[in-house]
């Protein structure tokens, strides 16, 4: 899809209704046998509609999915380690995708350094069951990079302060 | 306790919940199981905090909104305070305690693109200690996804 015409599904993917939308299940889905009809209900809409613009915000990438977000301390993932790396500017384009590519990696962001104190430009999550398979993605990381990586690091989360996810007030 | 029926209803559910009028049958019906049962599960998974959160995620510079990752540095005698401060804030989605001199790192959703700005000058100004703003400049892959 060219970039002018997904910058017109951008301006105009959102109306009022979809704002609603946004605001009622930013809590979360009702779970009960017919939660489409029962957003239906609360918004006035009749559940075909609501099914339609679930979809159709699904599609422009409005919604990234819907779907279950596990806490991963929970399920065994009790390292989770956000890696890092320093990379030159003008190589990022072309291992940025490399890295976002792997398996163990959940997202991968170019943000910008702040020198002296943050050198670094390139984020990747890395999650595993222990800090030594951790280690061992990053050493895989590492490798791949070879010598375009000019250092990095990895920041393992101690503790969950808050995950609340999004929220709007409307 | 997790269980393996648990660990597979979750597992296919981090793809997705079909858009049809009844979803969770049709989840249940691939996983073997009925729709109360994964109702049930589903239920009790979120009220234990296995699950953080079920339904649609919503893509916040889509909504018109903005995001941002955001890092500070806060002693630890004044870990807390700070993270009560930071957590008060709705804008903050998520914020994680990290082993490293910058050892607070949290996400900020806004529905205004400006309110970044205004909510770090006041996280600045509350807590007393100055916010490295990290915005992302380019998104790579956001799976999101992980075999459990």
């Amino acid at each position: 899809m060219n970039a002018a015409l997904n910058q017109l599904i951008d301006d105009h993917a959102l109306d009022a209704t979809d704002r609603r939308l946004v605001i009622e299940t930013q809590g979360g889905l009702p779970l009960t046998s017919q939660p489409y009809l029962a957003l239906a209900h609360r918004l006035g809409l009749s559940e075909r509609e609501v099914i339609g613009r679930l979809k159709r915000l699904l599609d422009s990438g409005a919604i990234r999915r819907i779907g279950a977000v596990p806490n991963h301390y929970r399920f065994g993932y009790r390292a989770n380690g956000m890696s890092v790396w320093d990379l030159p500017d003008e190589e990022i384009g072309r291992l940025g995708p490399m890295i976002g590519a792997l398996d163990f990696v959940s997202h991968a962001y170019h943000r910008p350094r702040h020198l002296p104190v943050w050198p670094y430009n390139l984020f990747a999550m890395v999650h595993g069951r222990t800090r030594e398979e951790v280690e061992e993605q990053v050493a895989q990381i590492a490798a791949l990079l070879g010598e375009t990586d000019r250092g990095h690091r990895v920041l393992y989360s101690t503790r969950i302060l808050k995950k609340t996810g999004l929220r709007f007030t409307g | 306790m997790i269980d393996a029926t648990d660990r597979d209803i979750v597992n296919a559910l981090q793809s997705g919940l079909p858009l049809t009028p009844r979803p969770y049958a049709d989840a249940a019906a691939s996983l073997g199981i009925s729709e109360a049962e994964l109702i049930k599960r589903l239920r009790r998974l979120l009220e234990a905090g296995d699950l953080t959160r079920f339904g649609p995620l919503w893509h916040a510079e889509k909504l018109g909104g903005a995001l941002t990752l955001a890092a500070m540095s806060v002693p630890t005698a004044d870990f807390e305070r700070a993270a009560e401060i930071v957590n008060s804030f709705p804008q903050v989605a998520h914020n994680y305690e990290r082993d490293h001199a910058l050892n607070m790192w949290f996400v900020l959703a806004t529905e205004q693109p400006e309110e970044v700005e205004s909510v770090i000058a006041e996280i600045e100004s509350l807590t007393g200690h100055p916010v490295l703003n990290l915005p992302k400049l380019e998104e790579f892959y956001v799976g999101l996804r992980l075999e459990l």
